[in-house]
Parts: structure tokens; sequence; C-alpha cells
């Protein structure tokens, strides 16, 4: 068995978190979030992450459960509002929050994963956003810049993973979980199929395993936020 | 006795915005009543609609016990896909729409100004819930139309000559659409016109409600 795989979400990070770290976590809403590590990260007993996630859980799941224990000192996000508890510690100011707007966020990730630390970006220009970051004019149009992000750990899930850390993700379950792969000092994936090498095809490897240091099966409740149907017209 | 109806509902001002999508363009709706817009594309005119956390071509809400929680849209609704669907990371997402490659956007307000900023996302005082992705969208996409009320709860124009809310984008709104009427301008040197007005709605009476300087006359 390759030394990337771990039986369970707790021992996967047993050695990992450290009070202060900052930690990004996948996942859309609830749609595609490491549920399992997640629940180990609190386990943990970790305090005062700065946790980057395009939103903050809902109340008593997803990063709803570190915002219970106040694991949380700081919130990186482009959308929080569904939680009734994020909102009364930041009201209280036991919280803080920065907002990106969500592109600016994928592209901070992808850029420090990449290697880049900054970028020029028009998104947020003339807004509360670009207050005292530079800008430049390209071509005649303004630019602010952005840096790029890193994390001491990113935990992600995706659908299929082989023993090596390749990973293939779900339908939109995918969002910011590559990305936050190739950002993570060390990166862990919990995955709903952990297979040998050479049942993925590489043709459709989404993220390599070079950007994931260990692996481990998980099996998800997979909330619905919002479940919305059609009717079924009468035939 | 039957009341005159003045002005458009949400259904109809979402109808009306549906007019602008043209066939083969790729467009992303923001949440409220831009996502009714939907509901209304013409006959024989095929667009695919994108959404911010990873997908073109997004087709209908399922029928029960065919939702699926790893397939949703921006508002985190269960949706499905369609033959020509497609999914991708959030990086390549906003590469579409801040690279330009989205033909149209249609998103809400709470106010914009007659230079075509809006402001959407933030009510100093309150809860700030976050901007989402629609700094992205007003700052990349080639063509946004804003869909809103013309005025507010106290009967106040919330299309401004300058926005009092922090702003989501300077000088990006090419058309607005109320329950009043359509304004429209060509390019963002020029102030918006008057384009057509919502049935029973006078002349004066949208003149009363908005505080922007607008072209009235065609």
């Amino acid at each position: 068995m390759s030394h990337k795989v771990y039986d369970t979400a707790a021992a996967a990070l047993k050695d990992l978190p450290f009070d202060g770290m900052t930690v990004m976590s996948g996942g859309f809403g609830l749609c595609g979030i490491a549920e399992n590590l997640i629940a180990a990260l609190r386990d943990s007993g970790v305090k005062d992450l700065t946790m980057i996630s395009n939103n903050a859980g809902v109340d008593g799941f997803g990063l709803g459960q570190l915002l219970e224990r106040r694991q949380i000192k700081k919130m990186l996000s482009s959308y929080v509002g569904e939680n009734k508890e994020f909102e009364r510690q930041y009201l209280s100011g036991e919280l803080e929050l920065e907002f990106n707007p969500q592109g600016t966020l994928a592209e901070r990730i992808r850029a420090g994963g990449a290697g880049i630390p900054g970028f020029y970006t028009k998104t947020g220009v003339g807004t509360l956003v670009a207050e005292g970051k530079e800008h430049k004019k390209f071509h005649g149009e303004t630019y602010l810049m952005e840096t790029g992000l890193t994390a001491d750990l990113s935990i992600i899930k995706a659908w299929k993973g082989d023993t090596e850390g390749n990973l293939i993700f779900k339908a939109t379950a995918r969002n910011f979980s590559p990305l936050m792969a190739t950002a993570g000092k060390i990166t862990v994936a919990e995955v709903d199929e952990l297979v040998a090498p050479g049942e993925l095809d590489p043709n459709f490897i989404h993220t390599p395993g070079i950007f994931v240091q260990r692996i481990v099966q998980a099996t998800c409740e997979k909330r619905i936020e919002n479940l919305t149907l059609r009717e079924r017209s009468p035939s | 006795m039957s009341e005159t109806k003045t002005g458009w509902t949400r259904d109809e001002m979402a109808a009306r915005a549906a007019k602008e999508l043209q066939n083969g363009f790729y467009v992303n709706l923001g949440i409220g009543i831009p996502t009714l817009v939907a509901n209304h594309i013409p006959d024989g005119v095929d667009v695919t609609l994108q959404s911010e956390n990873g997908m073109l071509g997004m087709g209908p809400f399922p029928y029960a016990g065919e939702e699926d929680p790893d397939l949703i849209n921006a508002g985190k609704q269960t949706i499905t896909t369609l033959p020509k669907s497609s999914f991708f990371d959030s990086a390549a997402s906003f590469a579409m729409i801040r690279g330009g490659h989205i033909d149209l956007s249609i998103l809400g307000a709470m106010e914009v100004s007659e230079n075509g900023d809006i402001a959407n996302w933030m009510i100093p005082g309150k809860m700030v819930k976050g901007m989402g992705g629609a700094m992205d969208l007003v700052a990349g996409v080639k063509r946004c139309i804003a869909l809103f009320d013309h005025t507010n709860k106290r009967g106040e124009s919330k299309f401004l000559k300058a926005c009092t809310l922090p702003l989501t984008g300077q000088n990006c709104i090419d058309m607005v659409i109320t329950d009043h009427g359509v304004f429209e301008r060509d390019d963002g040197q020029k102030r918006f016109r008057l384009k057509e007005l919502a049935p029973n709605i006078t002349l004066e009476e949208v003149q009363s409600k908005t505080e922007a300087n607008v072209i009235w006359s065609s």
C-alpha cells in the first residue's frame, strides 16, 4: 500500500494541526466539502485557525462545526451568510473576516499553488476591495494587484482517487479543491472511492498525485443546502 | 372592480431581460429575479447558462428522487446536466468570467448610477454576506444588465446620479431593466436613454421616480 494512504480522517491529520495555522478547505456551500477531514480537524482541538474557504458552512455542519467550538480566528471567503453562529461571532468581534471576490479568491489560490506571488485584475477596481492595493494601468485600463495564497494544510474532497493521490472530482463538487490541492504545503484528500493505480484513466485525472500527500477513503453525508425540484408534468 | 396593473411583475421583468438573449450566447444569471430569466428563453434561441461554481450548460431543476448533492448552481439549488454540459474548477470558471468569454451577465442590484456603477453586495451597518462572484462578473463580462425594482420601499429612486452604497463595480452596466421600463446606453462613455416603458407607466411618472440623468427622448 502506498505511503499516502491512511485508514481514517483522524489518522490522516494526526500530526498536522498546530494552533494559528492556515487551512484551505474545499467546497462551494456544502457541495464538495471534506466532511470527514473537517470533523477530524475539529476533534484535534486546534485553535486560532485562519480558514480559506469560499463559504463558512452552515450552523453545525461543514466549517460551522469549527466555528461552534471557536477554533477559527479568521475567515477568508467570498460569501458567508448561511450561518447564524458565524454572524454572531463576527458582529461581536470574535471572528475576523476578509472578503475576496470569488474569482479573485480562486485566482489567488491558483497563483499561490503555481508559485506566483501576485497578479493584476480588474475585479474590484473602484470598490472597497481595492483599498490599500497597488494599482497599475495596462493598455489604458486600471487593474489592481492581488497576492497569491498558500496554506499550511489543504483539506479537500474528491470522487475517486488512487493510492498515488491522483484525483477525479464529480460534477460541481470540484470547485476550489483542485486549486487548493496545489496551494497546500500538505494536502489531504478524502475520496468516495479509493482505488489501485491503473484503475483511473490517466486521460481523465483532474488533480495529479504530486499535489496530494495523503488520501483517505471516507463516507460523506452530502447534505443538500437548497433542494429545488421541478414538477413532473402530467402525462 | 378590476385594478389597472401598472409596470412589470418580477416575472415580466425577467421575460423582458430574456429578449436580450441571442443565439449562441454564453450567459451568467445572478441569484434572485435574474434566475427567472431562464424560464423565458425565447423559442429558437440557444443559449448556454454558466454557473460560477463550475458548470456550463446548466439544465433544469431535477425531478424528485433525481437530485444529486454534487450537482448544484451558484444559489446552491439542485440542478441537472444537459448533453452539452461541462464541469470545471473555480479558476477556470472565473477565467471565463474575468477573461471576457461570457457574453452577457444579468444581475440584481440595490442601486445603479447614471454612469453605470452598480452596488449590490453591501449595506453598511448590516451583516454583510459577501460579494460572491458579483465583482468578477461586472468587471469581466462583455455586457451587463441590471434588473431591479425602480424604487425602494419608501418610493425613492434606485437609479441614481451616484450610488450611495459601496460599489460592486464602476461604469459596467450597459442596460437597466426595472418594473418601470428599460434604459440602455451604447458604451461606457454615453448616458442611459429610455428605451421602453412598462405597461401603464407614463413618461411623467418614471421621470418623477428617476434621479439619474437619463436621455428621455429616443
